[in-house]
């Protein structure tokens, strides 16, 4: 494996950077595969689509409604997004602070998934402005509106974005064979991870506080003054059961980049991130009900969406809670991905039910998304794995680093 | 320890901007009292249901003239083209006339939500809306609660639409275009403190005529439009259940929580890091 690199290495060390950048953009491997069939056309639709959006308005492929402004767009993409990139701060402090270094092999994926989640959210975010032409307003400019939360949110997804590419930075100075450069960037790690967690604790929480004013129109089931507070640790658990899921994705569709040391400890990593999910969701699940009972919510219980709230809580927490914990306890790799699965449908449900569905829960005609939102938001999704692959395949985050890292000079 | 440094650096620029949140928040003006807003009083008694207010607000501000015709029990919206309309409610003492516009809260929750200050409480009380800085991202919509402010969904270059009290018009010295062609004299522009006082003179005076209260003098923290009425106001189709305490309230306690994590934050993190370390892991640093 490291041969490779270090011939990519030193082709790069004569002249021609540009022609070796131009060889990497091109595709590798084969073509039609089942992904590629299905994903192509789908972005195709889904530009097509985009197209329309900025050349009719947001009216014209969006159910949006003057009473519920913010839909799958928002609710999905951005706030359920950036829940799933929770992975990368949990296993930087994980890895840097808590020296944790069994985890160490998964940081550089996981650090890069988090890091293209945020890239393409934040664009996601970009397609539901209605004026996009003054999204630099809140960055630069004298319009600070500082006293809302969702200035709080901008600046962190940026500066969030700025500090998870330092930390994913030596790969790239490894992809291009940068010795001098790789040493720096390397040095900046740990003021990134630290600035970065410190960054994640308060926009992941920040997404939540973005709903405290809609007080009126969350269904109380749904909305307490601790929303951000359920969002953060919530976004612990969506984070972590989304490593899980990639990583034994990332495990079978890039084998052959693992090295078998990595691949056999690959089951020890998915164990111990099941155990600080279990716990997590323990922590989650006794605030939900320390909410439910200091609210004295028993009334809400039976109705529809008492219903619908018990199934949440019973089905996608409490449930994969119990099979995190046993597929522990039990060395149960297959019950562990169930689990996490099932977590990742659960989070998906409870930001759809504060975002979405039980926003204007009581509303006379209910928001539901087009097929042309849905169509986007798998545009959002398919653009970033193909970016993923891509990065994968050239730069190396799964496989070892070149031989020339370990050399000490 | 350059990287110590550059660290430092860092959390010292984004504190500073946080505690500057902190600072902006208490700059909004409190409760109404010490900053004379201008406001404007709706009393339902007097209200004739003609519709007036309606096509000379469209008139002031180029809009579509009113569409529909009032008839009680059909609860006609604002929306992206009607800065205001008046619906008609049959209640417990007969037809009775409600106006709806923006509210122009003393503590607007739209403006608290901007992150570009479009939506600005202007000095004088008016709510207004600047488009040239305005992203369309919607969570003023989001966060009001009384849903006024209303967006173009079928526009490349949308505006938010709301009634700005004719803010162009009282910089002029003249009154909002309602106040100045309401032939019933239902609407009173002025000071919110005199209008109140005024208000509350016509309920002490004619206690069987009106209902003792005045629907913005403490909802969501005070409003600019205030109402007096025959009736309960939730029989006039307005939200009585909204909380006293204004909306940014809400989410003031998370804003001031910012600077604190940002400061404790790091610190914590170095200490647990510099503790967890082990002499193996201090030689592989930075891997």
């Amino acid at each position: 494996m490291s041969n490779i690199n270090f011939a990519v290495a030193k082709d790069n060390d004569g002249k021609s950077i540009w022609k070796f950048l131009s060889g990497e953009l091109k595709p590798r491997g084969k073509f039609l595969t089942p992904f590629n069939i299905i994903s192509i056309p789908v972005i195709a639709l889904g530009l097509i689509i985009i197209i329309i959006r900025f050349w009719k308005g947001l009216g014209a492929v969006t159910n949006l409604t003057q009473e519920v402004p913010w839909g799958l767009w928002i609710g999905f993409d951005v706030v359920t997004g950036v829940a799933f990139a929770g992975g990368a701060y949990v296993l930087t402090f994980m890895v840097y602070i808590l020296n944790m270094q069994k985890y160490h092999s998964i940081v550089r994926i996981t650090v890069l998934n988090g890091f293209l989640a945020y890239v393409f959210y934040a664009g996601a975010l970009l397609l539901d402005l209605g004026r996009p032409w003054n999204v630099i307003n809140p960055i630069i400019g004298n319009s600070f509106g500082t006293s809302s939360v969702l200035f709080l949110v901008a600046w962190h997804f940026l500066l969030y974005m700025i500090a998870q590419l330092i930390e994913f930075s030596p790969a790239v100075a490894e992809w291009l064979g940068a010795k001098r450069a790789r040493k720096i960037l390397s040095g900046m790690t740990i003021a990134a991870v630290i600035f970065g967690i410190t960054l994640s604790t308060l926009h992941q929480s920040g997404l939540g506080a973005l709903y405290l004013m809609a007080k009126d129109k969350i269904h109380p089931l749904w909305y307490s003054e601790f929303i951000p507070v359920l969002f953060f640790v919530s976004s612990v658990f969506a984070g972590l059961s989304m490593v899980i899921f990639e990583g034994s994705i990332s495990n079978r569709v890039f084998a052959n980049q693992i090295s078998e040391k990595n691949h056999k400890a690959h089951n020890s990593i998915i164990s111990g991130l099941s155990k600080i999910c279990a716990v997590a969701m323990f922590a989650y699940f006794f605030l939900h009900v320390l909410i439910f009972v200091h609210g004295k919510r028993w009334d809400l219980l039976n109705t529809p969406m008492g219903y619908w709230y018990l199934l949440e809580m019973f089905g996608f927490v409490l449930l994969p809670m119990m099979l995190f914990f046993y597929g522990y306890r039990r060395n149960n790799i297959l019950l562990i991905k169930v689990a996490a699965i099932l977590t990742m449908l659960g989070v998906i449900l409870n930001r759809l039910n504060v975002t979405v569905i039980g926003f204007r829960w009581d509303a006379a005609i209910r928001y539901v998304p087009t097929w042309m939102e849905l169509v986007v938001t798998l545009t959002v999704i398919f653009t970033e794995i193909w970016i993923f692959r891509w990065v994968i395949n050239r730069m190396p985050v799964l496989r070892e680093s070149p031989s020339w890292v370990h050399d000490k000079d | 320890m350059a990287l110590n440094r550059r660290h430092f650096f860092k959390v010292l620029g984004v504190t500073g901007a946080t505690l500057a949140i902190g600072k902006e928040l208490k700059a909004i003006p409190g409760k109404g009292t010490s900053i004379e807003f201008s406001g404007v009083l709706y009393d339902s008694t007097r209200c004739a249901g003609c519709q007036t207010c309606e096509s000379s607000c469209a008139e002031a501000n180029g809009l579509p003239a009113p569409v529909g015709t009032i008839e009680a029990g059909v609860v006609r919206k604002t929306d992206e083209s009607h800065r205001t309309v008046v619906n008609a409610f049959k209640s417990s003492k007969g037809e009775a006339f409600m106006k709806k516009q923006c509210m122009h809260c003393n503590e607007p929750a739209c403006t608290a939500a901007c992150l570009t200050q479009a939506m600005y409480k202007t000095k004088e009380g008016p709510v207004i809306w600047r488009g040239n800085k305005c992203m369309g991202c919607r969570y003023c919509m989001v966060s009001c609660p009384f849903d006024v402010p209303k967006f173009e969904y079928h526009s490349a270059n949308p505006k938010i639409e709301k009634c700005n009290m004719c803010y162009s018009r009282l910089t002029e010295g003249k009154v909002p275009a309602c106040v100045e062609n309401c032939p019933a004299e239902a609407l009173v522009f002025g000071k919110r403190r005199d209008l109140i006082k005024e208000a509350r003179k016509r309920i002490v005076e004619n206690p069987n005529q009106y209902f003792d209260h005045i629907y913005g003098e403490h909802e969501a923290g005070g409003t600019g439009f205030l109402s007096i009425a025959a009736v309960p106001f939730d029989e006039l189709g307005l939200n009585t259940s909204l909380q006293s305490k204004s909306y940014p309230e809400l989410s003031k306690g998370f804003l001031y929580s910012v600077p604190t994590i940002f400061v404790l934050w790091p610190a914590i993190l170095l200490g647990i890091r510099e503790a967890t370390k082990t002499n193996q892991s201090n030689e592989e640093e930075n891997e």
